[in-house]
C-alpha cells in the first residue's frame, strides 16, 4: 500500500470534517455516554466525546464511514481531548491509553474496509492531538502573570502517553492540531520526538495552528510567521491552520505559510464563523466556494473541515479538489526557485 | 593587512543559497545573509548589571521588566537574560522572569537569548519560551559527549545555539585555536547531531586590547580574522560576541571606549560578525569619531603599530568623556516649543505641559492665544491621528487630560487678562485703563460724551431698538471706550461690537483706521460686526436679525467650533459612553455642556434654549431610555427646535433611531454608533456648506431602514399565547433531580472583600468600553490595538490596585433562595416551606415567534416545577453592587481634570460588579444552594458560562421586563439592606450593580424573548395588575409591530 508521504505528492488529500458536530446529532444521554463499561462511574461524563470510542464505537465508526464515503482520504481519530490533562475534567485520566488505543483501532477498521474496496485510493488515519485545556505560556490568573497552570513537562508527559497509544492503535500520521499556544505544541513535538527516538520509528507529523482573531495572531500572541519559525525544528509532513475562523478569513495566513515555508500546507477551517447561537451555518457550497480560492492560489496539500462541517461539506470539498493539483513543495529557501 | 581589511573587496559576502537564521518571539526575527548587524540587549543580565541583579534579588519584577522593555524600545532585537549569581536561585529566577516577559507583549515580541553557564537553567528557560530562542552557550569544554547531549536537546526544544570557542584544553585565544575549535564544533553539530547549520552561532571570544601586555596585542585582529574564516568556511553560521570586552582596559573613559567599540564593530562586521551584545548607548558613530582619536584606536584594534597602546593611552588623557547614555529619551525636549506641546498632547504626557504652557504664555500676547493656537495645533494633530485610526480612544482621553490640565493652568491668567475688557460698572476700576495715558483717556471720554449727544440718524434709530435691553434682554451700551477707541455699540456680556459706518467713514484715511481698529479689537477678544447707514435706515429687520445671531453665537475663544449639550436621559444612570463622547468632542474644540445623568426632558429643553446650543446629544443604556429619547424628540419638534439630535448608548441602534425617533423630529436625528464617529458626525452637521446634503442623506437612509424594518416585521408569524404555552420548554419533572438548597432565606454581604473578585473579572467588555475591539487576553497582542490595549490594561491594573489597597469602593450584595413553583407563566415565591402563602410573584414572558417544529417557546417559568406536580422547587434572586464610592471618586478625578481616570473608575466598577455577580453565583451554586459542590471551573469557563444553572437579569434578553426588579427589590428588601435604589426608569443606582434571578435546574438556559404580541402584553398587564398602557410602555421594545 502506498504511504501518505507518497500520496501527498500525487494529489490534494482530503481530511474529514468535524467529529463533535456529528456526535451532537446522536443526542446521546448520560447513560449512552457511560455505556456498560462506565455504568457506575462516579461523576457525570456526558459531553466527554472521546470516551464514545469505547462506549459507542459503532456510532463513531459510522461517522468515520460517512466521511470516507464523502471522499475523505484521511480521517481523524476521536481523541482531540484524550490526554490526562484534558481528561481531568471528567476524572478519567487513567483511561487515556485505552481511549486513544480504541479510537485508533476502530478508525483503522473502517479505513481498511475502504482501502480494500478501492486500493487505488488508500485511506489514512490521523491521530488527533488537541491542545489540551491549559496554556503553558499564559497565566489564567490576572493578578499573577508569572503563574502557569501547566508546565512543559506536564504537557510532554501527557502527550507522550497519548502518542504512544495512538501509534500502538495504528495511526498513519500524528496531527497536532488547534495549536493556540505554541509552547503546548512544542511540548507535543518534543514528546513525539522522544517516542520516535525510543522506538526507532519514523511517523509523519501534521501540525495545525489556530489563528484566533482577525489581527492574525494565535491565542498566545504569535503571528503566523513567528509560529512557523517556532515549530520549524521538527520535520513536518504539513503545516497549516484550522478552526477559529471560517475559510475566507484564513486565506492571508495560509499565504504567509506558503511564502515563508517550503513545507506542504494543510487547512481545515470551520464552516464559517459561529452565529449568535453558537451554530455554524455556512453551507457546503459556500464553504467550497471559499476553499476554491486556496486552490486557485495553489496553497493546499491537505484540506478538510473543522467545527460545524459535515460529510456534505467534505463531499463538496472532495468534489472540488479533484480538479486541482497540490501545492508543489518549494526548493529550500535561498535558492532561486522561480516561485 | 590593515589595507585588506579596509578594502571593500574583502568584505565577507555570503554565498548564494546561504540559509539565514530565523528566530521568534511573538514576532519573527529573520536574519538573512544580507541583514544588518543584530543587536542583542544586555541589560537584563545580573552579571553585567548591578541594578538588574538588585531588582531580581528584591523581587522588584516590575522594575526589572521595565529594563527589558527599555531595551526593546531602544532597538534591541534580541534580549539576553542571565540569572547566574550565587545569591539567586538561578533556575527559579529565569523561569519567573521569562514567564513575566511572556505576559508583556511589547517585550515578548522579540526573541530571547537564554544566557547561563548552567545547563539546568538553560533547560528551564527553554521550557517556558513559545518562540525560538538562542541558547547562550554550549562548548566542548566538558567534552564531546556533553556537547552532543546538550545540542540534541536544544534542537528538540527548537532553539538556536551559541557555541563558545572553548574546548577540553581551554579557551581559544588566537586565530588558529579559534578556527580549530569552530571547525570541530561545526562538524559534530552538523554531522552527528544534525543540527541545522543556520542555527549555529559562534562566539569567537572577544578579549581586551591595549592592556600593555604583548600577548594581547592581536586579540582584536585575531577575532576579526577568525570571524572571516568561519563565515567563509562554515556555511550558514553566524558570528557573535560581547563587544564591550575589547575596551576593558579603558574603563572610566567612555569617550575612548565608545570609539573602540565602533572601530572594532566596523571591522568585525565587515569580516562577517552579524550578531553582538552591544550597549547602544556606549557606541559612537564611526564617522563621527575625531580623526586623531580614530587613527590611534584603529592602530590598537588592528595592531598597526608597536607603540599603538602607548599612543592611545597618552591621547586618552586628553579626551573628555562625553557619555551619551540617558535614562529616558528626552530628546523631544530640545525641540521648538510648539513641537513640545504637540508631543505632550499626542503622547498624553502631563509631566512638562505646565512648564511648556507657561513658556508659551510668556511669549503670547494674551494667555487665550496659548489655547487658541499652541494647544489647538496639538489637539488638531491628535484629532487627525484619531480620525485616521492611528490613535485609539484611551490615548485620546489621555490627551484630553493633558489639554484640560493645561487649560486649568491658563484659566486664572485668562480671567485676569479679560477683566479690563469687560469693564462692568465703569472703566475706572480696570487695570487696562490704569496703564493708559490719562490725558488721552480724558480726551476720549469727552469725545464719547459728545458723540452720544450727537448721534447720526442711523445710530439714533438703532439705539432706539437696542437700548434698555429691548433686544432679547441683552444689555447694549453706546459710544463705549475700549482702549484707544470708541465703539458705536457694545454688548459687554458677549464681547460683541456693533459699528455703523457713516458717510464720513468712507474717506480713505478713515477706512484704513477702521481696519487697524478692527484688528486691535479682535485681538482683544471682541467680535466686530458692521453695518452701513443705509442698511440700518432701509433694512432694520435684517440688521436686527444679524445682531441677534451674533449675540447668540458662541463667544470666540471657548469652544469656537460649537456648543453641544450632552445628557443621559431621565431614569438612566449610565454615562461612560457619554463622557467619552464629551471628551472626544471637547478635544475638537467643541464646548460641551454635560448635564450628567438622570436628566429630565424639561431640563434638557431649558438648558438647550438658555445656552443656545448647536446640537443635543442623548445617551442611554437601558431599554426604557429609548422611550425617553422618543419623548424628547417629540418635545423638541413641538417647541420648534432646529438643532440636530444625536442618539447614542448601548441599547440604541440605527434601526430604533430610524423607526422610532427620526419620524418624530423633522430636523436631523443621527444615531452615533461610537465615540470615534461623534467628531465627524458633529463636524458634518455643523458645516454650513454640506450639512443640508448630509442631513438629507441621513434622513433618506433612515427612511430606507425604516421601510425595510417595517416590511420585514410584517413577514413574521407569531403563535397565540395559548399555543406558545402548549409549546413550552418541557422538562421531565418525574425524572429530574431537584436539588434541595442547603440554605433557604436571605443573606446579606456588607463591605465584601473586593480582592476576592479580581479573579472573576471578564476583561473583554472593559476593552469594548474603550472602543478597543478584541478578546482579552489576545487583544493585548493585537497588531492594531495591542499596544494601546496593553497600556490601558496596565493603567487599569494600577487603578484597580489602588482601589483594592485603599478600599476606595464598597461591595455589597444581597441574595435569597426561596421555595417556589410555577402557575402557568408565573413563578410563585412562597413565604415558607409549607408553600401555603405566596410572598411575591415573578411574572415571566414567553417567546411567541413561530419556530421550527420541535423548538420550544420558552419562558423562564418553564425552569421551575409547576405547582400541580407537587414537586418542591426553588428560585433565587440577587443584587450585587460595587458602585458605592464610584461617583465620588469620579468627581474627584474630574475636579483634577482627569477624565481618563474618571471614566476608568466607572468602567472598573462595572467590571467588578459583573465579577461579583459571577462570584456570588458560584458561591450559591457550590455552597448555599450547593447543587454543584464539585464544580471546578476556570475564569474563562465562567465567562463562557459553562456551569449549570442561570442568573438572568431583568432588562436583558430572557426577561426584558424591567419592572420585575421591583419584585426582586420587595422580595430581598434590596434598598433597605444594601442601599441600591431604582430610578424612575428602573435603572439601578449606583450604576455598577447587577441584579437577577437564580434558576438551578440543569436544563435552565439563557434565551432571548424576542418579539411578543399584544395579546401577551394584555395578559401580562392583568397578571401584573398594571394598566395596559403602562404595560405597553415597559414592553414597547419587545412588542411586535
Amino acid at each position: 500500500m502506498s504511504s501518505i508521504q507518497e500520496e501527498i505528492k500525487k494529489r490534494i488529500l482530503v481530511l474529514d470534517g468535524a467529529m463533535g458536530t456529528m456526535i451532537q446529532q446522536y443526542k446521546f444521554s448520560e447513560e449512552d455516554y457511560r455505556g456498560t463499561q462506565f455504568k457506575d462511574f462516579h461523576i457525570s461524563v456526558k459531553g466527554n466525546n472521546d470516551m464514545l470510542s469505547i462506549t459507542q464505537p459503532d456510532s463513531i465508526k459510522e461517522i468515520h464511514r460517512k466521511y470516507l464515503e464523502a471522499g475523505a482520504d484521511i480521517i481523524e481519530t476521536n481523541t482531540f481531548s484524550s490526554t490526562t490533562i484534558a481528561m481531568a475534567d471528567y476524572e478519567m485520566e487513567q483511561y487515556v491509553y485505552e481511549i486513544n488505543y480504541q479510537s485508533a483501532k476502530i478508525a483503522k477498521e473502517v479505513v481498511e474496509e475502504f482501502t480494500k474496496l478501492n486500493p487505488s485510493k488508500p485511506r489514512f488515519i490521523a491521530g488527533s492531538i488537541g491542545p489540551t485545556n491549559r496554556t503553558a505560556s499564559m497565566s489564567p490568573d490576572v493578578n499573577d502573570p508569572g503563574f502557569r497552570a501547566v508546565t512543559f513537562n506536564d504537557l510532554r508527559i501527557a502527550y507522550k502517553q497519548q502518542v504512544e497509544a495512538l501509534i500502538d492503535g495504528g495511526v498513519d500520521v500524528l496531527l497536532v492540531e488547534t495549536v493556540f499556544d505554541t509552547l503546548n505544541a512544542k511540548a507535543a513535538l518534543f514528546a513525539i520526538e522522544e517516542v520516535k527516538d525510543e522506538r526507532n520509528i519514523a511517523i509523519p507529523i501534521m501540525l495545525s495552528g489556530t489563528i484566533t482573531d482577525a489581527s492574525g495572531r494565535t491565542l498566545s500572541g504569535q503571528t503566523a510567521e513567528a509560529f512557523l519559525i517556532s515549530v520549524s525544528h521538527i520535520p513536518l509532513l504539513t503545516i497549516g491552520f484550522n478552526c477559529a475562523l471560517g475559510a475566507s478569513q484564513l486565506t492571508p495566513h495560509l499565504e504567509v505559510l506558503a511564502q515563508k515555508s517550503d513545507l506542504r500546507i494543510s487547512a481545515h477551517p470551520n464552516a464559517g464563523l459561529p452565529n449568535a447561537f453558537g451554530e455554524y451555518d455556512e453551507t457546503p457550497q459556500q464553504m467550497a466556494s471559499q476553499i476554491k480560492e486556496y486552490l486557485d492560489k495553489n496553497l493546499i496539500n491537505i484540506i478538510g473541515g473543522c467545527c460545524g462541517t459535515t460529510p456534505a461539506h467534505i463531499k463538496a470539498i472532495a468534489d472540488l479538489v479533484k480538479n486541482y493539483k497540490p501545492r508543489s513543495p518549494l526548493a529550500p529557501e535561498g535558492e532561486f526557485n522561480g516561485v | 593587512m590593515q589595507d585588506d581589511i579596509k578594502n571593500n573587496k574583502n568584505n565577507f559576502v555570503p554565498p548564494l543559497g546561504a540559509r539565514g537564521l530565523k528566530l521568534s518571539g511573538l514576532e519573527p526575527l529573520v536574519i538573512t545573509p544580507e541583514s544588518n548587524f543584530i543587536n542583542v540587549g544586555e541589560r537584563t543580565n545580573v552579571a553585567g548589571s548591578r541594578k538588574f541583579l538588585r531588582l531580581i534579588k528584591d523581587e522588584k519584577f516590575d522594575e526589572a521588566l521595565a529594563i527589558a522593555r527599555h531595551q526593546v524600545d531602544g532597538g534591541a532585537q534580541i534580549i539576553d537574560i542571565n540569572m547566574d549569581d550565587g545569591l539567586l536561585d538561578g533556575k527559579e529566577s529565569m523561569v519567573r522572569f521569562m514567564n513575566l516577559i511572556a505576559a508583556e507583549p511589547d517585550i515578548a515580541r522579540v526573541p530571547i537569548m537564554i544566557d547561563s553557564s548552567k545547563w539546568e537553567i538553560i533547560e528551564a528557560g527553554l521550557q517556558v519560551a513559545q518562540g525560538k530562542c538562542v541558547v547562550n552557550s554550549i562548548s566542548l569544554k566538558e567534552g564531546e559527549e556533553q556537547f552532543i547531549y546538550h545540542a540534541t536537546l536544544i534542537k528538540r526544544y527548537g532553539a538556536a545555539v551559541i557555541v563558545m570557542a572553548f574546548d577540553e584544553v581551554g579557551q581559544a585565544d588566537n586565530y588558529e585555536r579559534r578556527i580549530e575549535i569552530a571547525k570541530r564544533s561545526y562538524k559534530i553539530l552538523v554531522d552527528i547531531v544534525h543540527f541545522p547549520s543556520e542555527d549555529i552561532i559562534f562566539d569567537l571570544n572577544i578579549f581586551p586590547v591595549a592592556t600593555g601586555m604583548d600577548e594581547h596585542k592581536r586579540n582584536a585582529i585575531d577575532f576579526i580574522e577568525a570571524t572571516r574564516w568561519v563565515r567563509e568556511n562554515l556555511p550558514n553560521v553566524s558570528v557573535s560576541g560581547g563587544v564591550s570586552n575589547v575596551s576593558f582596559s579603558f574603563r572610566g573613559n567612555d569617550a575612548v571606549r565608545e570609539a573602540m567599540h565602533s572601530v572594532f564593530l566596523y571591522h568585525a562586521i565587515k569580516a562577517g560578525m552579524n550578531i553582538g551584545i552591544v550597549n547602544p548607548a556606549l557606541l559612537e558613530v564611526y564617522d563621527e569619531i575625531p580623526k586623531d582619536l580614530l587613527e590611534r584606536v584603529e592602530d590598537v584594534i588592528l595592531n598597526r603599530r608597536d607603540d599603538a597602546t602607548e599612543r592611545l593611552l597618552d591621547f586618552a588623557e586628553s579626551v573628555i568623556s562625553t557619555s551619551k547614555e540617558r535614562k529616558i529619551d528626552l530628546s523631544w525636549r530640545e525641540k521648538p516649543l510648539q513641537d513640545k506641546i504637540t508631543h505632550s498632547l499626542v503622547k498624553g504626557l502631563d509631566e512638562f505641559i505646565v512648564e511648556d504652557v507657561e513658556e508659551a504664555r510668556k511669549q503670547a500676547k494674551k494667555p487665550i492665544e496659548v489655547i487658541e493656537q499652541n494647544l489647538m495645533i496639538g489637539m488638531n494633530v491628535v484629532g487627525d491621528l484619531f480620525g485616521s485610526g492611528k490613535m485609539f480612544l484611551p490615548q485620546v482621553v489621555k490627551s484630553a487630560r493633558v489639554m484640560k490640565r493645561a487649560v486649568a493652568y491658563l484659566l486664572p491668567f485668562i480671567d485676569a487678562a479679560k477683566s479690563p475688557l469687560t469693564p462692568k460698572g465703569g472703566i475706572k476700576t480696570t487695570q487696562h485703563w490704569e496703564t493708559a495715558d490719562p490725558l488721552n483717556y480724558g480726551l476720549l471720554k469727552e469725545f464719547a460724551f459728545k458723540m452720544r449727544n450727537e448721534p447720526t440718524d442711523a445710530e439714533r434709530i438703532l439705539w432706539g431698538v437696542l437700548s434698555g435691553k429691548k433686544l432679547d434682554g441683552y444689555k447694549i451700551r453706546r459710544q463705549h471706550i475700549i482702549g484707544n477707541y470708541i465703539a458705536d455699540f457694545i454688548c459687554l456680556k458677549t464681547n460683541l461690537i456693533i459699528e455703523i459706518d457713516g458717510l464720513i467713514h468712507q474717506l480713505p484715511e478713515n477706512k484704513d483706521k477702521d481696519e487697524v481698529r478692527q484688528k486691535w479689537l479682535e485681538d482683544e477678544g471682541f467680535k466686530v460686526i458692521r453695518f452701513t447707514n443705509k442698511e440700518v435706515l432701509l433694512n432694520l429687520d435684517f440688521v436686527l436679525s444679524e445682531i441677534t445671531k451674533a449675540l447668540k453665537a458662541s463667544p470666540s475663544g471657548t469652544g469656537g467650533a460649537g456648543k453641544i449639550l450632552l445628557a443621559t436621559v431621565k431614569g438612566d444612570v449610565h454615562d461612560i459612553g457619554k463622557n467619552i463622547v464629551g471628551v472626544v468632542l471637547a478635544c475638537n474644540n467643541y464646548e460641551i455642556i454635560d448635564l450628567g445623568v438622570m436628566v429630565s426632558p424639561q431640563k434638557i429643553i431649558e438648558t438647550a434654549k438658555a445656552e443656545n446650543v448647536d446640537i443635543i446629544g442623548l445617551s442611554g443604556l437601558i431599554t426604557p431610555s429609548l422611550d425617553e429619547m422618543v419623548y424628547l424628540a417629540k418635545e423638541m419638534a413641538r417647541q420648534n427646535f432646529e438643532v440636530p439630535l444625536l442618539i447614542g448608548g448601548a441599547t440604541t441602534s440605527k434601526a430604533h433611531t430610524a423607526v422610532k425617533i427620526d419620524p418624530q423630529y423633522k430636523n436631523a436625528v443621527v444615531h452615533v454608533h461610537d465615540a470615534s464617529r461623534a467628531v465627524t458626525v458633529v463636524g458634518d452637521l455643523l458645516n454650513n456648506k454640506i450639512n443640508k446634503k448630509y442631513i438629507g442623506d441621513i434622513k433618506a437612509d433612515y427612511v430606507k431602514v425604516r421601510d425595510g424594518y417595517l416590511n420585514r416585521s410584517k413577514q413574521k408569524e407569531y403563535l397565540s399565547l395559548a399555543d406558545a404555552r402548549k409549546n413550552k420548554f418541557k422538562i421531565d419533572w418525574k425524572n429530574t433531580n431537584i436539588p434541595t438548597p442547603k440554605y433557604i432565606g436571605t443573606q446579606v454581604f456588607e463591605d465584601f472583600d473586593l480582592t476576592k473578585l479580581v479573579d472573576y473579572i471578564d476583561w473583554s467588555p472593559f476593552f469594548r468600553t474603550w472602543e478597543l475591539a478584541g478578546k482579552y487576553p489576545a487583544i493585548l497582542t493585537d497588531e492594531v490595538v495591542g499596544e494601546e490595549a496593553t497600556n490601558l490594561f496596565s493603567d487599569a491594573k494600577l487603578l484597580l490596585a489602588k482601589i483594592l489597597d485603599e478600599n476606595l469602593l464598597t461591595a455589597k450584595a444581597v441574595f435569597g433562595i426561596f421555595p417556589a413553583n410555577t402557575v402557568e407563566d408565573d413563578i410563585e415565591v412562597y413565604v415558607d416551606s409549607t408553600r401555603s402563602e405566596v410572598n411575591v410573584k415573578f411574572v415571566t414572558l414567553r417567546q411567541q415567534l413561530k419556530k421550527k417544529e420541535g423548538i420550544p417557546s420558552i419562558a423562564l417559568s418553564d425552569f421551575i416545577a409547576p405547582k400541580e406536580t407537587g414537586i418542591k422547587d426553588y428560585v433565587g434572586a440577587f443584587c450585587v453592587s460595587t458602585g458605592f464610592g464610584t461617583a465620588e471618586l469620579a468627581s474627584e478625578y474630574e475636579k483634577d481634570h482627569d477624565d481618563y481616570n474618571s471614566i476608568m473608575i466607572k468602567a472598573l466598577a462595572d467590571r467588578l460588579a459583573e465579577a461579583f455577580a459571577e462570584y456570588l453565583h458560584k458561591k450559591v451554586r457550590t455552597e448555599y444552594w450547593g447543587y454543584t459542590s464539585k464544580e471546578k471551573l476556570s475564569n474563562e469557563e465562567l465567562i463562557k458560562e459553562s456551569y449549570k444553572g442561570i442568573r438572568p437579569a431583568p432588562g436583558y434578553p430572557a426577561c426584558p421586563d424591567h419592572t420585575e426588579k421591583l419584585t426582586i427589590w420587595k422580595l430581598l428588601s434590596v434598598k433597605e439592606t444594601i442601599g441600591v435604589e431604582l430610578t424612575d426608569s428602573l435603572a439601578m443606582w449606583p450604576a455598577a450593580s447587577v441584579s437577577g434571578y437564580y434558576f438551578a435546574n440543569e436544563h435552565a438556559k439563557y434565551f432571548g424573548l424576542g418579539k411578543i404580541t399584544e395579546e401577551q402584553v394584555k395578559d401580562f398587564s392583568i397578571r401584573k395588575k398594571m394598566v395596559l398602557a403602562e404595560a405597553k410602555k415597559w414592553l414597547m421594545p419587545n412588542l411586535a409591530e
